[in-house]
């Protein structure tokens, strides 16, 4: 028990991923707290090209920086989240984005591991049901179960005539 | 064997199997290659200077009337180096409309590099900060985009341009498109 708790521990943690490294981009200001928090927000969210496992915060790629810059502008010229990410999506593809769209193609990637842990916990049940059926011994043939008292009777008999 | 056994056997060695089959084939695959949304699509719009001269300005409409190529290019670039004398060949021999963007570049290294290894650009747009190069979802230079005669982008493709890629990929594209009369009429 303790140990399924560790593991609970440790993959919410991972879960949370590491926090966007900090110093990597360049200072910019926004005129307004929730403009800055969007621009953070986007940046944190999108993917870079260049350097394909990073998100465009994180990365020191120029691309990277010219996007931030572009997402910069935009933010300030007050487009919202999803203008944003349309505007990037049109040029780079789904590909920018560490979020893809639920659409039909893109179902698999979205519940595959959710039907895989479903698949996975009916199996553990159906198991688990067999080997608990399995452990509960059958109810014995009363024709043989007398034959195995008669043998254990004379058994017995025979032991108490030896100690005699 | 008992009489649950391909069940219990067989489903996991089905399912390992199938994924087994599908990861494979993952791994044959480039993850540099981006699929570009704008195959399919109008050129992006632009209007540039060209690096020969700053006063004349181009822009996609110019690319329009025959099928072509359009190469983003730049000096700073090895692996544009080592396509050069390819792109030569084909504007040379092969016939091919070639146009250039000039991605990210200083005009002084771009036209050093034309003069000192041969132009096979029509013209070269010079995207000094890379504004454009973002509207055509640039990420990797070179990159090859195939225009048709109305300039819609017909084919992306990503790092430099060989024979292989060529022979497999453009140059069927462009007999189509009526781009290369050399290929058409072969």
């Amino acid at each position: 028990m303790r140990a399924l708790l560790a593991v609970l521990a440790l993959l919410l943690a991972l879960g949370r991923g590491a926090p966007a490294a900090a110093g990597a981009i360049e200072p910019r200001e926004f005129p307004t707290p929730e403009q800055d928090a969007l621009y953070h927000e986007l940046i944190g969210e999108l993917r870079c090209l260049v350097c394909q496992n990073q998100n465009l915060a994180e990365s020191e790629a120029d691309l990277a920086k010219d996007l931030r810059d572009e997402i910069a502008e935009m933010v300030r010229a007050g487009k919202s989240r999803e203008e944003v990410i349309d505007f990037l999506v049109a040029r780079y593809g789904d590909f920018v984005r560490y979020r893809p769209p639920l659409r039909r193609d893109t179902w698999l990637l979205w519940l595959g591991p959710f039907v895989l842990l479903a698949a996975g916990l009916a199996a553990l049940a159906v198991v688990l049901r067999r080997r608990q059926r399995a452990a509960v011994p059958a109810a014995p043939d009363p024709e043989a179960l007398a034959r195995a008292r008669a043998f254990l009777g004379g058994e017995a008999a025979r032991d108490g005539d030896r100690a005699r | 064997m008992r009489p649950g056994a391909p069940l219990r056997y067989g489903l996991p060695l089905l399912v390992f199997a199938g994924l087994a089959a599908l990861l494979w084939q993952g791994l044959g695959r480039d993850p540099k290659l981006v699929p570009s949304p704008l195959v399919g699509r109008p050129a992006p719009a632009f209007a540039l200077p060209t690096v020969r001269d700053p006063a004349r300005t181009v822009s996609e409409r110019d690319l329009r009337g025959r099928a072509a190529l359009l190469n983003v290019w730049a000096s700073w670039c090895t692996a544009c180096r080592q396509e050069h004398p390819f792109l030569l060949r084909l504007a040379r021999e092969e016939g091919v409309a070639i146009y250039g963007l000039n991605y990210k570049d200083r005009r002084e290294d771009a036209l050093r590099w034309l003069d000192r290894l041969g132009d096979p650009y029509v013209w070269s747009a010079q995207d000094r900060s890379g504004r454009v190069g973002i509207d055509w979802g640039v990420y990797g230079v070179p990159e090859t985009f195939v225009l048709d005669a109305q300039g819609i982008i017909r084919y992306k493709h990503v790092g430099p341009l060989d024979e292989k890629v060529w022979r497999e990929r453009i140059a069927p594209l462009l007999a189509q498109l009526g781009g290369a009369a050399k290929e058409a009429a072969r």
